[in-house]
């Protein structure tokens, strides 16, 4: 057996989880898909002393949208159900071109929104995504429940604003206008890779014709998702077309964060990016068609 | 909870009951305690795709989940696949296809392309390419096991004899 000993608890609702982890204290972690945890017991880089199952919290998985057309999404909700559902590919696009692009089945089949986030693995997809859409990440420990803006959630590779007591129990995406134009692409060396860089952007125009907000995200160009601001400013307020989205490109260019590893250089992920950043809006303006 | 877990697993149609440990995978479960040794373990971190096992319909990798999670789930491991020594038409197709060498990654190929044609019982190559995309072979080079799903696929609707 490779992951060293831990003791395993499987409550059945939120309030039992979150009173396990506070009897339990912080060498406990909880327990999502397992499939970026277990890798890690099974090289013994992560050693807890129990592990809290949430998967048999059924509180914690479902999808449906609310009156205001906003969409939730149980933090255990299985990728491949997001990948699948179809309320998810009315009430967000963004979110269910992304899904595909998360491993591969038997991982997404597994693995959950919750867990992906909790992990932040800055090459994610999932971060990137709830970034792109101000989504608002509930979460929930001994000290109660609060929300954290996906904006500020990501603090740095593998970290988070979650403390170590706390669980995230539903993502909330606001409600996605009729109109939007959008785009997802990422560049892989295999189909399932992380993303050596990715980008997801999406931007409404008013009756003028310009753009009246823009969101520009980039995952594996940082320690954390990213928002391109430069990218975003660059949008608003003008006219789509090809100059404009080259003009972003090159704006964006400049908020990425890149870093060499054995996969790409900085250099080619900065250039990547730039290419993904222009394309990714060609794509959006596209759908406008 | 310390200590051993009894569970209970329905495994290829069969209840088999066995006591766990909580960091035992379901993989060294399906191996050490019940015997069913065709689930391979290759990378034993999600990334090969050899231990791949349905549970529930749905093929996991299972060295990334626990055996005390699979309690009462169900589980259709290779070893479930044949009809007594007939082989499925799926395993007769690898055959018939050359779609595998060493057979030591054809367990997880089995299991994820029988999940993949009970949910898409008409796929296209693309489509099969990227079912299989978390799979890997050293030996074949792939083209021999996406000719024997598409073959599969036909032979499952009936279409060519078995």
């Amino acid at each position: 057996m490779k992951p060293p000993k831990f003791d395993y608890y499987a409550p059945d609702d939120i309030d039992s989880a979150i009173a396990l982890i506070g009897e339990l204290g912080e060498d406990a972690r909880f327990l999502a898909g397992g499939q970026s945890l277990v890798p890690m017991l099974n090289f013994r880089v992560a050693a807890p002393s129990a592990l809290i199952d949430l998967n048999r919290i059924a509180a914690l998985r479902g999808i449906r949208t609310d009156d205001g057309g906003n969409l939730h999404i149980g933090a255990m909700t299985r990728t491949r159900e997001i990948e699948t559902d179809p309320v998810i590919a009315a009430a967000n696009p963004l979110l269910h071109a992304a899904a595909p692009h998360i491993a591969h089945v038997q991982i997404r089949n597994r693995g959950t929104i919750g867990g992906s986030l909790a992990h932040a693995d800055p090459a994610a997809e999932l971060p990137g995504i709830v970034l792109a859409n101000d989504a608002q990440i509930h979460v929930q420990g001994p000290g109660g429940a609060r929300i954290v803006a996906a904006n500020g959630f990501f603090d740095g590779v593998f970290s988070t604003a979650l403390g170590e007591d706390e669980l995230i129990t539903e993502i909330v995406f606001p409600a996605w206008p009729a109109g939007r134009c959008w785009g997802f692409q990422e560049v892989s060396r295999r189909e399932g890779d992380f993303a050596m860089v990715g980008i997801a952007a999406w931007f409404d125009t008013g009756n003028d014709g310009c753009i009246s907000a823009a969101r520009v995200a980039a995952i594996g160009a940082g320690d954390t998702p990213l928002r391109l601001y430069a990218s975003e400013s660059a949008l608003t307020g003008r006219v789509p077309g090809a100059l404009l989205f080259a003009d972003a490109a090159r704006a964006g260019i400049g908020d990425l964060q890149p870093g060499d590893d054995i996969h790409a250089s900085a250099e080619y992920r900065r250039e990547v990016g730039g290419v993904l950043i222009e394309r990714v809006l060609a794509e959006a303006w596209g759908r406008a068609a | 909870m310390t200590g051993p877990h009894r569970i209970s697993l329905n495994v290829n149609g069969q209840i088999q009951t066995c006591e766990v440990d909580a960091r035992m995978t379901l993989a060294d479960c399906l191996r050490e305690k019940l015997d069913l040794t065709g689930t391979h373990l290759g990378c034993e971190h999600g990334v090969c795709g050899a231990c791949t096992v349905i549970v529930d319909g749905a093929a996991v990798r299972s060295c990334l989940m626990f055996a005390v999670q699979a309690a009462d789930a169900d589980i259709t491991t290779v070893e479930g696949l044949a009809d007594g020594d007939a082989l499925s038409p799926l395993q007769q197709a690898f055959h018939d296809n050359f779609a595998l060498q060493c057979g030591f990654c054809t367990p997880g190929f089995l299991t994820t392309a029988e999940a993949f044609l009970s949910e898409n019982p008409s796929p296209t190559r693309a489509e099969i390419q990227s079912a299989i995309s978390g799979n890997i072979c050293r030996c074949t080079g792939y083209v021999s096991i996406i000719d024997a799903i598409l073959d599969a696929a036909a032979r499952r609707r009936g279409e060519t004899p078995t």
